[in-house]
């Protein structure tokens, strides 16, 4: 072996093998202990009963074509609340980052803002609003359940995800606001060309977590009649008196949500590997 | 000075490029500046030099009005920049500063860093920005550098486009705090550099340095800070020969002792 070909390789090799042998062992342990719970599962004395009431394959069959549209209505829930969510939050934690004696006012109407609705249930606000507006009958004002259902999501989420972006504001250091402003940028420009953008890279994992959040109580709706992905499993287990049509909700859930759980941890990792590059 | 001017007028009889006047301040109960009184005529390269702590940043941040004074004044070219009605962003257009710790933008290439002041504060145009700033990068040696972004640059060469930065808004008066501290010993040649080619050029600078031999080379004064008070002033080879103050003779003989000198 000539010296050109870069480092000795048998310790290369030898590593590679044991990364194989790592491999295989993590593989086999993983199937030897799932198929023991899996073997333990099945031959319970009850699992006929379980697997009739929660996993029946024939209202399986049934119910899936039911439910699988209404998660239509969820994802518009879901996404029209994420986008006045993001601005509505944003816009909190501007107004909380101002300075000054003057947006005193504005500051303490952000700060109550996410204290009251981080404090009270989501679901008491989706009741206030959502039965409670439309019965007033004031004219002009929607009585679309919908409507309301996607201001209340936002009002709660808002507050949290205001924190979320305020955490990432005061997470850049001061010496770039003092570098912008030096430049004769104002104050705003500075926010808004500087600070923004640093800040809202660093908050991006964790407003994909409270998105993932979002997406879940998009189903607290149902209790003010819109019909969604569980109030039509609720509908079909009644008609079956059968729980199976709730596992095929949770699996939507699950078949969402994993993929934006997993995206969220390439992110971080990502920007964990980023400032140990830069921390050199 | 009257209050009535429009903005952009300077007064017709400039004063000297700034004068600071019994500028005082504190941070809690640290009392950093104590009655600083200084003068810097156009073209002047003024040396600040002292203990760490002495208020040598403290009084940069405060002239490019980053910290507020507890009391004094300072006027950039007669016009007082410390009343209270003055436009802070428009006399910050004026003043440039460059950081110990470089502060580039981390989200924007080099050429964005230079080009954003320029566009947003000047209000040029996209294409008359990018020709300024490649103008300049060109000057310091950059040009190659335009599309790469801060953490892909040596100290050395950030802290050169963190000067390009501040020059693309031609300011009247540059202030540098402290801006080789932060460098490995090797990277520092290439920055004191730039800044004696821009003292050969004419530019106002008021400088914070612990590098005692390039003031000496590159001051037209130099003036020596020790707990919040100028103590001693003058032309670099009074100052490092003959300094008259005991506290002078120290602070340069620690500096001779350390090898810095």
């Amino acid at each position: 072996m000539s010296l050109a070909s870069g480092g000795p390789p048998p310790p290369a090799r030898r590593y590679d093998r044991s990364a194989l042998r790592s491999t295989l062992v993590a593989l086999g342990s993983t199937a030897v202990f799932f198929g023991a719970v899996g073997w333990i599962v099945v031959h319970a004395p009850n699992w006929p009963d379980v697997q009739r009431s929660f996993f029946n394959g024939a209202i399986w069959a049934e119910s899936v074509p039911d439910i699988v549209p209404a998660f239509w209505v969820n994802i518009q829930l879901f996404c029209v609340a994420e986008v006045f969510i993001l601005v509505l939050a944003l816009i909190l934690a501007v107004l909380r980052s101002l300075p000054g004696p003057v947006f005193f006012p504005l500051r303490l109407l952000a700060t109550v803002y996410a204290d009251v609705f981080r404090a009270v249930p989501g679901i008491l606000i989706i009741y206030i609003l959502g039965f409670g507006i439309p019965a007033l009958q004031i004219p002009g004002v929607p009585n679309s359940t919908f409507v309301w259902a996607v201001v209340s999501l936002t009002l709660v989420y808002s507050a949290y995800v205001s924190e979320v972006y305020r955490a990432g504001i005061q997470s850049v250091h001061p010496s770039q606001e003092a570098a912008a402003r030096s430049l004769g940028l104002s104050e705003f420009q500075a926010l808004r060309y500087v600070v923004l953008p640093q800040a809202i890279r660093r908050v991006i994992p964790p407003l994909l977590n409270d998105f993932i959040g979002l997406q879940k109580d998009t189903v607290l709706v149902s209790y003010i009649g819109v019909v969604e992905i569980f109030r039509q499993s609720q509908i079909d287990q009644a008609a079956a008196f059968n729980y199976t049509p709730y596992f095929v909700t949770a699996l939507v859930f699950l078949v969402i949500t994993i993929p934006l759980a997993r995206l969220v941890d390439v992110l971080i990792a990502r920007d964990r590997r980023r400032s140990l590059a830069g921390a050199r | 000075m009257p209050s009535g001017i429009s903005p952009d007028a300077r007064p017709d009889h400039r004063g000297p490029a700034l004068r600071v006047e019994g500028v005082w301040k504190s941070f809690g109960d640290a009392r950093v500046l104590r009655g600083i009184d200084l003068e810097l005529a156009e073209h002047d390269v003024v040396c600040l030099i002292g203990a760490s702590g002495s208020g040598k940043s403290t009084l940069l941040r405060c002239i490019n009005l980053l910290e507020p004074l507890e009391s004094g004044r300072v006027f950039l070219e007669g016009e007082e920049i410390t009343r209270p009605s003055v436009d802070v962003n428009r006399v910050r257009r004026r003043i440039g500063i460059v950081f110990q710790s470089f502060n580039l933008f981390p989200h924007m290439s080099v050429l964005s860093n230079v080009t954003l002041a320029p566009r947003r504060v000047l209000g040029m145009s996209h294409g008359e920005s990018v020709e300024r700033a490649l103008g300049l990068l060109d000057r310091f040696g950059l040009a190659d550098k335009r599309d790469d972004f801060p953490d892909r640059l040596s100290g050395g060469q950030q802290q050169r486009v963190a000067i390009v930065r501040a020059l693309a808004m031609e300011p009247d008066l540059l202030l540098l705090d402290e801006i080789t501290s932060a460098l490995d010993p090797e990277l520092v040649a290439e920055v004191l550099n730039v800044i004696r080619e821009l003292a050969r050029g004419g530019m106002t600078m008021l400088i914070a340095t612990h590098e005692m031999g390039f003031a000496r080379d590159i001051a037209t004064r130099v003036c020596f800070l020790d707990n919040g008070v100028i103590l001693e002033q003058g032309p670099p080879a009074e100052i490092f020969s003959r300094p008259r103050e005991g506290r002078t003779q120290q602070f340069l003989q620690r500096i001779v002792d350390a090898g810095r000198l």
